[in-house]
């Protein structure tokens, strides 16, 4: 099948500077794609490209079989856009806000006051619905933005930094919203800081820096390739150890010997054998997997030491 | 036919919003409402001894209410423009004009009850146009098309604000043109480097038009140059306005 989004070297420019120096994204129905990088890498740029609010220079996307570029019209009624910042009318009550949504997307007169209802349900905001937005918390503003993505179920949804500046309660609530719309055929691509929330909700991740991509796969494969698992000693004479190991190894506040390895058997086991060869002897050992902050900081790292990814 | 019904909801949609806006934001609305009536007790009051209260002042009050109420609509455009709801309405399949559209009908639905009881209030003061209707409704349509003109205009400012407190530097324009125009006073008692100015500006025939009509007195010439004031304005500040509409990036 045809993937919802097929996007194939983007490029764009301000002047001088590429902020998107032809980047490519494939996204299946029913899938999170999340695009990782720090500010300025890009992310919000593409995000804009995509939902037809910015023309690239260079570069092609189809939506759900749509072109981004010559048929805009098109795309906008099959896609969804939760953008930086929340785009609610704060002057509206919440379901003024949702009505006013059914009515911009052509929904059918009959279907428009349950579809309201059944969002505010669902986005648990049916007690505030006759309220006026601009006395909602962040987290309520921040679901009733989703809502209103959702009025039409979109092929595409678009959350950028959906969660930033949310408490952990209305945060797990978005991943949740947003899990149950993936299960339903909606594909979604998902920009973020947070890389735990990567690793939650993404079926693949691809890593930009500076408008490049410098990274892609799932979040397991990232892991696999570009972080390391590290294997911890707990050691009675850690210096020796430190002495034995040298740059492999590095001793943390607690005496602890921190040692980085590929994360095979083998490898630990060589390892342990040379520690016991030597006359270090190891009381207990665990292993840590790498997490997509490791990756995040190794890649970003990387490139800006000029080395190819 | 289609198109034409898809066109229609997002507009009368988009004109409900900006419509409840309006209603909501109570001190604009006071502004809006109380600022001509203070501005025409003023007028009559204060310059009432030397200026010719009836002909002029209250003619000119309408046209310097129907500018004030316009400029309301680089404000309202701008602070749309400057939040993210406007990525929302650009990201989905609506007519584009149609934000712009609701705002400008607000306009003149803000200013038509201004403009009510600005001339009702005259009336209580003894002020005696017309009684001809045909003469009042010929001067309802000159005025609602200098409020369409120049809302658009104020909606094609707004979108070039870069924010709603530079919008309402915007206003300045408004409210200083009906002073140099025939508005307050003839031409002829102004300084000559003004009165070309005053005599070709486009709020000279609106008036000229609406005093003609409103006191009695020839309007057919005027009234021409003041439709097709209105109209082009109306016209090239339609298609500003909607092209940067479209074509903005933020």
């Amino acid at each position: 099948m045809d993937p919802v989004l097929d996007a194939c070297g983007i490029t764009k420019r301000y002047g001088d500077t590429a902020v998107l120096a032809g980047v490519d994204l494939q996204i299946p129905a029913g899938s999170v794609l999340a695009l990782l990088g720090a500010n300025g890498a890009g992310k919000t740029t593409m995000v804009r490209v995509l939902a037809t609010l910015l023309r690239p220079d260079a570069g092609t996307a189809q939506i759900a079989g749509h072109d981004v570029l010559t048929e805009p019209d098109a795309v906008r009624g099959v896609i969804g856009l939760t953008g930086q910042f929340v785009a609610v009318d704060d002057v509206l009550t919440g379901a003024e806000n949702l009505a006013l949504m059914t009515r911009l997307a052509h929904l059918p007169r009959v279907e428009r006051a349950s579809r309201v209802r059944m969002l505010l349900e669902k986005f648990d905001l049916s007690a505030a619905a006759q309220r006026r937005v601009s006395t909602y918390s962040g987290g309520m503003r921040r679901r009733l933005d989703l809502a209103l993505s959702l009025v039409r179920a979109p092929r595409l949804l678009f959350l950028d930094e959906p969660t930033t500046g949310l408490d952990p309660a209305s945060r797990e609530a978005m991943w949740a919203a947003v899990q149950d719309l993936v299960a339903d055929g909606t594909a979604v691509l998902l920009t973020t800081q947070y890389l735990q929330e990567a690793d939650r909700l993404a079926d693949r991740i691809v890593v930009l820096d500076h408008g490049r991509v410098a990274a892609a796969g799932s979040a397991d494969e990232l892991k696999a390739a570009f972080g390391r698992e590290v294997v911890r000693l707990s050691v009675c004479d850690p210096l020796s150890a430190l002495r034995l190991l040298g740059d492999r190894a590095a001793i943390d506040a607690t005496g602890t010997v921190d040692v980085s390895t590929d994360g095979s058997a083998e490898a630990v086991r060589r390892l342990l054998v040379e520690l016991h060869h030597a006359g270090v002897v190891v009381d207990r050992i665990a292993l840590e997997r790498p997490t997509l902050d490791d990756v995040f900081l190794g890649l970003t790292a990387r490139a800006a030491h000029g080395v190819d990814a | 036919m289609k198109a034409i019904a898809v066109a229609w909801g997002d507009n009368t949609a988009m004109i409900g919003r900006s419509l409840r806006r309006s209603s909501r934001d109570v001190e604009a609305l006071v502004t809006a409402i109380m600022l001509p009536i203070v501005l025409m007790l003023l007028f009559v009051f204060v310059f009432g001894g030397a200026i010719d209260t009836g002909t002029y002042v209250v003619p000119g009050i309408i046209l310097v209410c129907a500018g004030f109420g316009a400029s309301s609509t680089a404000v309202a455009v701008c602070s749309d423009m400057v939040n993210g709801i406007v990525d929302r309405f650009r990201s989905m399949q609506i007519v584009s004009s149609a934000v712009l559209t609701g705002h400008v009908v607000a306009s003149l639905a803000r200013n038509l009850v201004a403009m009510t009881l600005v001339v009702a209030v005259a009336i209580m003061m003894g002020w005696r146009p017309t009684t001809n209707p045909a003469r009042w409704l010929g001067a309802v349509g000159m005025v609602m098309l200098f409020m369409l003109a120049f809302s658009w205009l104020s909606a094609a400012l707004g979108m070039v604000a870069r924010s709603p407190d530079a919008a309402t530097g915007f206003t300045f324009l408004f409210l200083f043109l009906p002073y140099a125009s025939s508005a307050f006073v003839p031409v002829d008692t102004m300084p000559t480097w003004l009165q070309g100015f005053a005599t070709h500006q486009p709020v000279t025939p609106v008036i000229e038009t609406l005093r003609g009509l409103l006191m009695g007195g020839p309007v057919t010439s005027s009234a021409w140059l003041a439709i097709a004031w209105c109209l082009a304005i109306a016209a090239l500040s339609w298609t500003a306005a909607v092209d940067l509409f479209v074509r903005r990036t933020g």
